[in-house]
């Protein structure tokens, strides 16, 4: 018999029930978040900042509109002038702008910021600053005596678009796109590169990974099947090149593979090639793989390990004694039990080579050159926004690979371990 | 005794703090431990002020990372001319004086001292530095290379050849290599024809070149036979071979030099001891002691008025430096003005050239 309204459940000390579980779970959640506020702060501080500040400085650079009020001003009032032709009025305003940064001593932001799209700004802006000051009108005139490239209509898109303190320049730059006499336009033959290394990149990434799984797979097998006091002995050795320098490794494999290497003196001294006809596996794309392979390969094993040692193993004796091969067992039955193991290890192994950069940089040689060393050359060369819109590029297509793989795979099948 | 351990921890830990009254940073390795031993700790020792140097991959991106965040730790910094060039364009640099540095020990005054171009205005040389190539004398019985030509002649010296991976003093040795005498250099590398032409002669060897990147891999791939003759810093090679004594020689014909300076980045905590620390360094016998310590030449004509000796007491430094007369016959001075406008432009083209 059920009662037609039923009295609140008390706790002992009179209290609905169902407000001292709120106020009970309400205190745990506050712990947990206690807990886990100083990862939370950590990762706020040294991931999330730093990588919005990196997006920030990809779209972002004032090095002309700070220093060129009257030239900015110019542009606004301005918006449907002859990039061709541009008239008086911009070059007066360009004259007083340039005579003040001579003034303040800062010609190098502006030339900086323009020479980023039009290549040989930089003394082109202190040539015209030096003479500004003394410069009479008509300043057109004037100014193209001086330098015929401050006619170039190049140029002008170039200050009209940095006129602004945000920009999509250094997208479009590392699109693979120039500057010219008509606006932005896909850059020649010779110049061209982003775009194919960001490519070879991804291509690269892939060989390693599918390389990776297949010398991973036998051996996580391996050490998920064999009694603990051997497998503790292999998993020493895979876990040995953890505990060993990046770049010690790195060397190691140049050591090993170079012409006049070991591995080559030990053919030769065999017979197997001539001593002219040595192996070149240095310094090329063989190179790149084998170190970065290498290098990878335990982020791989791992997490296939994890998956693997829970498997039970009754599963495929069943399917045996049902009569299935040894084939059809491991295809059906082992093969999808592993599946979130290769899924975490490929995604490992996959996000990390794309932003390899040292081991390609010491053994890549000419072909084995990633879009890495492109971003850590104008990094060094404090383009930034060049190797932020880089960066920011790179990070996007990882995310967008990553929700393919979730709509493909589903990402709580992943499992780390 | 833990107390003791705490105590003297904490002093230690202030002592250091308080000492720091210039920071110097340069670029590590046998360069900067160069730079501690001729001008770090004899200026400590002789005006009192404490000076540590800090190492750094490039001080340039460090020096303009830290005048962009208003945090400026530190007083002195060792940077590539074109950098120095650069960020002093920018504002990021404290100009320095040329008239308050000292004379020479002849008498002669600072601005006439100098070399050309080793003081500019917000730098002062510290040294003269130089890419050459070298090779290796075991490999060639009869005929060695003497000439930046002799790189790119696979018929008379076959071999794989060490070269770095950069635009950047690359093409300018390609374009030696193919005649160009080293006054039209850059003249003939600002026309599309010239850089063309330059790559057609990097072209002419690229199937044999192993490219290098780190400073210390060509006297590695030297000695280990992978190459028969490489591009190198000299100073690079000069250690492998007095240190080490490996078997390799210099060609210093080609050779592409420039200067570093030492600068004082705005904002610079101790901006006064800073400036009396590099008029101490550059001063004849600062550069004299840094050149007793690596082979780079001093950028004031007094500081080799008298024979100099390397640190070993016994090799005759002249000949081994960028600067000697005899090395000097077919030089480039490397140009700071064209490598500041064209870098990314002609690296973007050597990158997808090397793609190819």
């Amino acid at each position: 018999m059920i009662p037609a309204t039923p009295e609140l459940l008390k706790t002992a000390d009179g209290r609905p029930l169902r407000e001292a579980l709120v106020a009970a779970q309400a205190r745990s959640k506050r712990r947990a978040f206690l807990l886990v506020f100083p990862l939370l702060v950590f990762v706020l501080l040294t991931f999330l900042i730093p990588i919005g500040y990196m997006l920030k400085r990809s779209v972002e650079h004032d090095g002309l509109s700070k220093s060129s009020p009257t030239l900015t001003e110019w542009f606004h009032a301005n918006p449907e002038f002859d990039h061709m032709n541009p008239p008086e009025g911009a070059f007066a305003a360009l004259v007083t702008d340039l005579a003040q940064m001579q003034a303040d001593k800062n010609t190098g932001m502006a030339g900086t910021r323009i020479n980023y799209t039009v290549p040989g700004s930089i003394s082109l802006f202190k040539k015209g600053a030096r003479e500004a000051g003394d410069m009479q009108p008509p300043f057109k005139e004037a100014m193209l005596k001086l330098d015929p490239a401050w006619g170039e209509p190049a140029l002008w898109y170039g200050m009209e678009s940095a006129a602004s303190k945000w920009t999509t320049d250094f997208y479009l730059v590392a699109a693979d796109r120039k500057l010219t006499a008509t606006g932005w336009e896909r850059g020649d033959d010779k110049q061209r590169i982003y775009l194919y290394l960001f490519f070879k990149t991804f291509l690269v990434s892939g060989i390693i990974t599918l390389i990776c799984m297949v010398l991973a797979f036998p051996v996580a097998h391996l050490l998920a099947v064999l009694p603990m006091s051997k497998s503790s002995l292999l998993m020493i050795l895979v876990l040995l090149p953890f505990w060993t320098s990046l770049l010690v490794r790195t060397t190691a494999w140049i050591a090993l593979l170079q012409e006049q290497g070991i591995v080559n003196d030990a053919l030769v001294a065999l017979g197997v090639v001539s001593n002219e006809g040595r192996l070149s596996m240095m310094y090329n794309m063989t190179g790149t793989i084998v170190a970065m392979t290498h290098v990878l390969l335990p982020f791989m094993i791992l997490p296939l390990y994890s998956v693997m040692r829970v498997i039970p193993p009754s599963y495929a004796r069943a399917a045996r004694s049902l009569g299935a091969t040894s084939w059809t067992t491991f295809r059906r039955i082992y093969l999808p039990q592993t599946l979130p193991g290769i899924a975490a290890g490929s995604l490992l192994v996959f996000i990390l080579a794309v932003g390899y950069y040292i081991t390609p940089a010491l053994v890549g040689g000419a072909e084995g050159q990633l879009i890495s060393n492109l971003i850590s050359f104008h990094m060094s060369k404090s383009n930034w926004s060049l190797a932020a819109a880089l960066a920011a590029m790179l990070l996007a297509a990882i995310l967008l690979l990553y929700w393919i793989y979730d709509q493909l795979v589903g990402i709580d099948r992943l499992k780390l371990g | 005794m833990k107390k003791i351990l705490i105590l003297s921890t904490a002093l230690t830990g202030f002592a250091f703090a308080a000492n720091a009254d210039v920071t110097v940073m340069s670029w590590g390795g046998a360069y900067g431990e160069a730079q501690t031993e001729a001008h770090v700790k004899p200026w400590a020792a002789a005006s009192g002020n404490a000076a540590i140097m800090v190492d750094s991959d490039n001080p340039a991106t460090n020096v303009k990372a830290m005048v962009e965040a208003g945090n400026v730790t530190v007083d002195v910094a060792s940077l590539e001319y074109a950098d120095a060039i650069r960020l002093c364009d920018e504002g990021m640099l404290e100009p320095i004086d040329a008239a308050s540095l000292p004379a020479g020990n002849d008498g002669v005054a600072a601005t006439e001292d100098f070399l050309e171009g080793a003081i500019t205005e917000c730098g002062v040389s510290t040294d003269i530095w130089a890419n050459v190539y070298g090779y290796d004398t075991t490999k060639f019985a009869g005929d060695a290379p003497t000439t930046a030509a002799d790189f790119f002649d696979l018929e008379k010296f076959p071999g794989k050849r060490g070269l770095k991976k950069g635009a950047k003093a690359v093409l300018e040795f390609a374009l030696m290599g193919d005649g160009v005498p080293p006054a039209e250099v850059y003249a003939v590398l600002s026309t599309p024809e010239g850089v063309d032409r330059a790559f057609a002669k990097l072209d002419s060897i690229k199937s044999e070149v192993v490219w290098w990147e780190a400073g210390a891999q060509p006297p590695q791939l030297l000695a280990d036979g992978e190459v028969v003759m490489a591009t190198a810093f000299n100073g690079r090679l000069f250690a492998a071979a007095i240190n080490e004594g490996k078997p390799f020689q210099i060609v210093w014909d080609g050779q592409i030099y420039e200067n570093e300076l030492y600068v004082v980045p705005k904002g610079a905590p101790n901006k006064e001891l800073a400036m009396e620390f590099i008029r101490y360094a550059t001063s004849t016998d600062g550069l004299r002691a840094q050149a007793q310590q690596i082979s780079y030449g001093p950028a004031r004509k007094s500081s080799m008025a008298t024979e100099l000796l390397f640190k070993d007491g016994k090799t005759v430094m002249a000949p081994h430096l960028p600067t000697a007369p005899e090395n000097l016959a077919n030089a480039l001075l490397s140009s700071a003005d064209f490598w500041v406008d064209k870098d990314a432009e002609l690296n973007e083209r050597f990158q997808a050239w090397l793609a190819q």
